[in-house]
């Protein structure tokens, strides 16, 4: 029989469902996997007894008949969603040994379908970064290596670099994401994995630490599509608590699934052929074309004028929004409160968020507090929003000419931890490609193409119409297919 | 516009974040560095566009007016609420002495 931990969602639920395995067998071999390979750092808190809990669950439900969506299927939830009775960190010292009286709406969701949790996975502090070199609990390593005999540590992307690390090196067979500007499709780019982002408003924000409300989205990775369509139905859905909820029915996307695109259109958007540009995606990108163009689609130029300001409009709109979300941080009500001898009320605040901030959120919020503050609000934060209505308006008027959009996931393959922590605006360019979808709160999703020439993964990017993630996902389907991406990383942890 | 450190202390004083005049000097040419970039969004023509304020058309709904109507997000909840507080007294949040 194939190792457990090699099956992928649809095959533990298939397995567990025919009687091939019981689903305490599954998370005792998941859960032995997290213990070992504790050099990737990819989780914060590992939970073995949730994940064993919820298989005896399972096993139970399926004497009695009662086997739910994912019943057997454990896996990994990313520390920015509130787990009742489990830290939940956001990978920051502020929020160090917080543990919610609550749960997040999707991680609940997930529960309620019978998945179990592994533990609580690191990422960039607040989600902010794109190499998950932020968190206060660690760098998180990508299970990859260059193939040039040296060793040296990749960066897993982020900023849900536990997800893509511990996905990539089979502690889970999936897990949550979040994206507020690529942070679920450049850390599965690469590590040679799926996610989709899907439409805003689809996932409840509803317990998730909050980043840039108007851009936040959780959504699935794993390790293909078939998987990240059965997560995502299980994640979806309309919530109250949550005023940007969309109140619309879940789709049964994995039911639908088909890589037949005749009859399809799929866009190339020519703003994205950037000048000096790695020869290797682009060739990946074209190969890409090739494989759309086989599944019976028709390929089009389009044309998205706006794109060399989606990234300047997304470093003022989000940084706006996260200075204002993360003021909540006082040192009152949770998390860290540094008083210093004889300090005051105001003096408490400073020396709290000093304290328990990294640099990065203090970057970030110190850049949303100036463009939002008097005299400055026009000139950045308004100018921002009216370029994100045209970023908006460009793929509103591509989508009359096209279905999807095929575009490279990220502009390189994994860089290495330490490259490029230097450079504040070096490690931003590496979301050139994932945030104008964010900004226009488009689907948008991330597979795995080919590998590089230092034996890296690349990853092919599908944006679709609001709604529209049966689209996106198909086309996605149609590139797995004929990608074939096999490739894994060889065990050294 | 170029900021110097007497605004980067401005903004941290705004934003509630205690910094060293060290940390200042280092930010000023991080901050400057961003937003010398972002400078370029003005070059963009937004003549007649309307700024986004809902990135997928949705109606503000308003739910009933029913008391407690979600028991997750009702009340009678102050220990939950108090669980994490760091300096929790008699039932309320503790803040150091604020008038003399």
């Amino acid at each position: 029989m194939t190792e457990l931990t090699n099956l992928t969602v649809a095959q533990i639920r298939d397995g567990h469902r025919a009687g091939d395995f019981s689903a305490v067998e599954v998370a005792e071999a998941f859960n032995a996997n997290v213990a070992g390979a504790k050099a990737l750092n990819a989780f914060i808190v590992e939970t073995p007894e949730h994940a064993i809990a919820a298989a005896k669950a399972a096993d139970a439900d399926r004497s009695a008949g009662t086997l739910k969506p994912l019943s057997g299927v454990p896996i990994g939830m990313k520390d920015l969603f509130c787990t009742n009775g489990v830290q939940t960190t956001a990978a920051s010292h502020m929020l160090e040994g917080f543990v919610p009286r609550y749960e997040s709406t999707v991680s609940q969701k997930l529960w309620d379908a019978g998945a179990g949790m592994l533990g609580k996975l690191n990422l960039d502090q607040f989600a902010m970064g794109s190499s998950n070199e932020t968190s206060y609990f660690g760098n998180v390593i990508s299970p990859w290596r260059r193939k040039d005999g040296g060793n040296a540590a990749l960066a897993p992307g982020g900023s849900s670099g536990g997800s893509s690390s511990a996905i990539a090196a089979r502690l889970c067979p999936a897990a949550t994401g979040t994206d507020t500007g690529g942070s679920i499709r450049q850390p599965a780019a690469f590590t040679g994995i799926s996610g989709i982002k899907p439409t805003y408003g689809r996932c409840s924000r509803w317990g998730i630490v909050a980043f840039a409300s108007s851009l936040d989205q959780a959504g699935p990775m794993a390790r293909d599509v078939r998987d990240c369509a059965i997560m995502l139905e299980n994640m979806a859905g309309f919530d109250p608590k949550d005023a940007t909820s969309l109140d619309m029915a879940v789709p049964n996307w994995e039911a639908a699934l088909s890589s037949d695109l005749k009859g399809k259109t799929v866009g190339i958007p020519r703003e994205y052929r950037l000048d000096g540009i790695d020869p290797d995606i682009d060739a990946m990108w074209d190969a890409g074309i090739a494989m759309l163009k086989d599944a019976g689609a028709e390929v089009v130029e389009i044309s998205l004028p706006h794109t060399k300001y989606a990234l300047p409009a997304y470093y003022i709109i989000a940084p706006a929004e996260a200075s204002s979300n993360l003021a909540r941080y006082d040192g009152v009500r949770y998390g860290l409160r540094d008083l210093p001898q004889g300090a005051g009320l105001q003096d408490m605040y400073a020396a709290t968020r000093a304290d328990g901030f990294g640099p990065e959120v203090k970057r970030r919020i110190m850049i949303g507090t100036y463009v939002l503050s008097a005299g400055f609000y026009d000139a950045y934060y308004t100018q921002a929003q009216k370029v994100r209505t045209l970023i908006a308006r460009d793929f509103e008027q591509a989508f009359a000419s096209c279905d999807v959009i095929l575009a490279p996931t990220a502009p390189s393959a994994a860089f290495g931890l330490g490259e490029k922590t230097s450079d504040p605006l070096a490690m931003y360019l590496n979301d050139v490609f994932a945030v104008p979808a964010s900004l226009a709160g488009l689907p948008a999703m991330s597979v795995p193409a080919a590998l590089n020439r230092e034996g890296l993964p690349l990853g092919l990017q599908i944006i679709g119409k609001a709604f529209d993630e049966q689209g996106v996902l198909n086309a996605g389907l149609a590139i797995e297919e004929r990608a074939g991406f096999t490739a894994r990383a060889d065990k050294w942890w | 516009m170029a900021i110097d450190q007497a605004t980067v202390r401005k903004i941290a004083s705004l934003a509630r974040i205690a910094i060293s005049d060290a940390e200042a000097a280092a930010m000023e040419g991080e901050l400057n560095g961003i937003l010398g970039w972002v400078e370029q969004l003005g070059e963009v023509d937004v003549t007649g566009v309307e700024p986004m304020t809902a990135v997928i058309p949705n109606k503000l709904r308003l739910r009933d007016d029913v008391v407690d109507a979600d028991p997750l997000t009702g009340g009678n909840r102050r220990d939950d609420i108090l669980a994490n507080a760091p300096a929790p007294q008699h039932g309320f949040f503790g803040v150091p002495k604020v008038i003399e």
